[in-house]
């Protein structure tokens, strides 16, 4: 599927609308999170979907849906995230929504224990087509529990999958992808990019999990985006641009698998890298990407390689502290002339 | 029960601060257009004023998004929170935490906190931790109708209820977790029969009524205090605006059913019980409400006379021990 489609769409609307195309394709696939409706049980009041999601990602699916198939929750997210978790071993395609990523403790368990491990301890003996929607993304000044961008956390374990879409185009295919994948992938929205159009084909498509994509072609070093940091890495090669450092932007998309190969091909054309991270640096996406790329394109690097994260601290609340908290452009431009010694 | 004049005069006084004080948050953030969230608890006062009013620095208190009056209540001071709101380094919380991570240990505050159940334990173990030193301090932990049914709070009371703890369980049954109405998230009519299972006292109270409330809670932490173990109390009672600024409430509920409520209004209902009955008379009311006013009034212009947090800031409080240059090698700030 290329990128050639006329109409823009937002964010939040490419992920209604793969919600939406992928419930009219299968109708085995169920809804579940909290307030993804909203005024539940009040239809004969008159009341029907008052929030459709605390970002209304999910508006308009319980008119067309109906109740069992877009359920509202209690909060008791280790029941409902367990329970789309038993579903999807039991027959159904699952789609459960956390709020939050902070709020991953609360049901850290069903993900750990259940989610991750059942088709490896059960001797393959299970499918588990069960997505997780959750959102991350510090910017909103929420603080210290709705802030964080823990993806690593969850690519760490064996058992799940982790798609980062930083644009509607890459919203859409990954999430129709996760919808139809037998495997738990976890979709990991970023608030900040719920307004960002793009363009974005009618039709259904998928874009495969576990491959990235060059979405600027340079010459001189490789930046590579996580999630909304890929928009941060292009503001930055624009900046570069104006100097003559002529760089090239990775878009990640998968937090697992992780695309060694597509970035260590980039690599090996541009010598340099420079990865962006909004997560926190110890043990992280970046710093393995780091690693395994050092790695396996040893030979073809002029410098050592960079990243730019948050610092390893919880998100603060102050506006002037969070902006220091998010990698921004300017801290990545400064980073690639540094590693330039420009 | 009886109550001191002091006591109600305390009382209300707390309740008119609650109020303004989030009405003039509310106001402020808007006007500087800060982002985060600030979810207001007015037509809740009753409830947090007519517990801590049994309660001392030394007890402990739990809280939740929704804590602006929960900390009025247990005494932190209205400057600091205002200057925390609004981003300043004179904050409780140095500007770090905002509306939802009020703290205040001094007076015993465990903090506000944004995961739905997530202080319940602590309160727990603040109650643990009084008995452990034979001290008769208590700990009051504060939650919502949603997260009656998160599992911590399942597994928190059963804790306290095995080991006597003098906890205090006060659920703030507002009717609404967010959009989802009470009715649909639980099976029972009563959140307080939920205590049945832990074997421990559950009391509904009229959250409307903060004398209600400061009797029940009199007699839950009389019990608590004197070893006899924790109590659940549900106080029913409703939020007059939406879950937080974005939200409007009329998609989920009728303009009667809000009319209804507010026509007990807490603060209201107590001025016209404390005048008919002769308690206090409207002048001392009125005096009362005006000292409120300025106390929030002081408390803008503390915050404005504030600086912001010195960016140094974003580094500290996250270890004693670590040098803050390790934790930010890869963030080239
Ligand atoms: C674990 C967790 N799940 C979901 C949320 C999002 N959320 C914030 S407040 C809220 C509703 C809480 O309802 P209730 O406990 O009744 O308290 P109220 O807001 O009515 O005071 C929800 C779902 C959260 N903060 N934490």
């Amino acid at each position: 599927m290329t990128q050639t489609a006329e109409r823009l769409l937002s964010y939040r609307d490419a992920i209604n609308e793969a919600l939406r195309q992928e419930m009219e394709r299968n109708p085995d696939i169920v809804l579940l999170g909290e307030d993804i409706a909203g005024a539940a049980g009040r239809r004969d009041q008159g009341f029907v979907d008052a929030w459709g999601g605390p970002f209304r990602t999910t508006q308009n699916l319980i008119q067309q849906f109906g109740e069992d198939r877009v359920r509202d929750t209690p909060i008791s997210e280790a029941a409902f995230i367990g329970a789309a978790i038993g579903a999807a071993a039991a027959g159904m395609r699952t789609v459960a929504e956390l709020m939050y990523m902070d709020f991953v403790g609360v049901c850290f368990d069903q993900l750990l224990n259940n989610a991750a491990k059942m088709r490896y301890m059960y001797g393959g003996n299970v499918q588990l087509p069960f997505t997780m929607l959750t959102r991350i993304g510090a910017g909103v000044g929420s603080a210290a529990q709705h802030s964080e961008s823990l993806y690593a956390l969850m690519a760490h374990i064996p058992g799940l999958k982790g798609v980062v879409p930083s644009d509607a185009y890459t919203a859409k295919g990954l999430l129709t992808a996760a919808m139809r994948s037998n495997d738990p992938v976890i979709v990991f929205e970023h608030k900040l990019l719920y307004g960002l159009q793009s363009h974005v084909p009618e039709e259904p498509y998928e874009l495969e999990i576990g491959k990235a994509r060059t979405v600027r072609e340079g010459s001189d070093v490789t930046l590579v985006g996580i999630s909304r940091m890929t928009q941060v890495c292009l503001e930055a090669a624009d900046a570069l641009a104006a100097e003559g450092i002529d760089a090239e932007v990775v878009d990640l998309l998968s937090v697992f698998p992780i695309d060694y190969d597509h970035i260590a091909d980039s690599v090996r054309k541009t010598h340099r890298m420079v990865v962006v991270d909004e997560d926190t640096p110890t043990c992280s996406v970046a710093a393995d990407i780091a690693a395994t790329v050092g790695e396996e394109a040893f030979d073809y690097l002029d410098a050592p390689i960079m990243r730019v994260q948050a610092p390893h601290t919880p998100v603060p609340y102050a506006r002037n502290l969070e902006l220091a908290y998010i990698p921004d452009a300017t801290r990545v431009a400064n980073t690639v002339r540094q590693q330039l010694g420009a | 029960m009886e109550i001191t004049q002091e006591a109600l005069r305390k009382m209300f006084a707390t309740m008119v601060t609650i109020r303004n004080f989030e009405l003039r948050a509310f106001t402020e953030v808007g006007q500087r257009s800060l982002r985060g969230a600030l979810h207001l608890s007015v037509g809740q006062e009753a409830v947090p004023t007519g517990v801590c009013a049994h309660l001392t620095d030394a007890d402990y208190l739990a809280s939740t998004h929704r804590g602006h009056g929960h900390c009025i209540a247990k005494g932190v001071d209205v400057r600091g929170m205002m200057a925390e709101i609004l981003q300043r380094a004179t904050g409780t919380n140095k500007g770090k935490g905002g509306s939802m991570h009020i703290a205040d240990m001094t007076k015993g505050m465990l903090g506000a906190n944004g995961v739905v159940g997530s202080s319940v334990p602590l309160a727990v173990g603040a109650a643990m931790a009084a008995r452990q030193r034979g001290s008769d301090q208590v700990a009051v932990a504060f939650f919502g109708d949603g997260a009656i049914n998160q599992g911590v709070v399942h597994e928190s009371m059963n804790l306290a209820a095995i080991w006597k703890l003098p906890v205090i369980f006060v659920c703030e049954n507002n009717q609404y977790a967010e959009s989802t109405p009470v009715e649909y998230a639980t099976p029972i009519p009563d959140l307080a029969e939920r205590a049945r299972g832990y074997n421990i006292p559950g009391v509904v109270v009229d959250g409307m009524d903060v004398f209600a409330v400061y009797d029940a809670a009199g007699a839950a932490i009389g019990r608590a205090r004197a070893g006899l173990g924790p109590t659940l109390l549900e106080c029913k009672t409703y939020r007059y605006y939406g879950h937080a600024a974005f939200d409007n409430p009329k998609n989920y509920r009728t303009t009667e059913e809000e009319d209804a409520w507010k026509a007990r209004d807490v603060i209201a209902g107590f001025r016209e019980r404390a005048v008919a009955e002769g308690l206090l008379d409207a002048a001392e009311l009125d005096a009362l409400e005006a000292e409120a006013a300025q106390l929030i009034e002081d408390s803008v212009r503390f915050a404005d006379e504030s600086p912001e947090p010195d960016l140094s800031e974003l580094l500290t409080d996250v270890y004693l021990d670590t040098p803050t240059n390790a934790l930010a090698r890869t963030a080239h700030l």
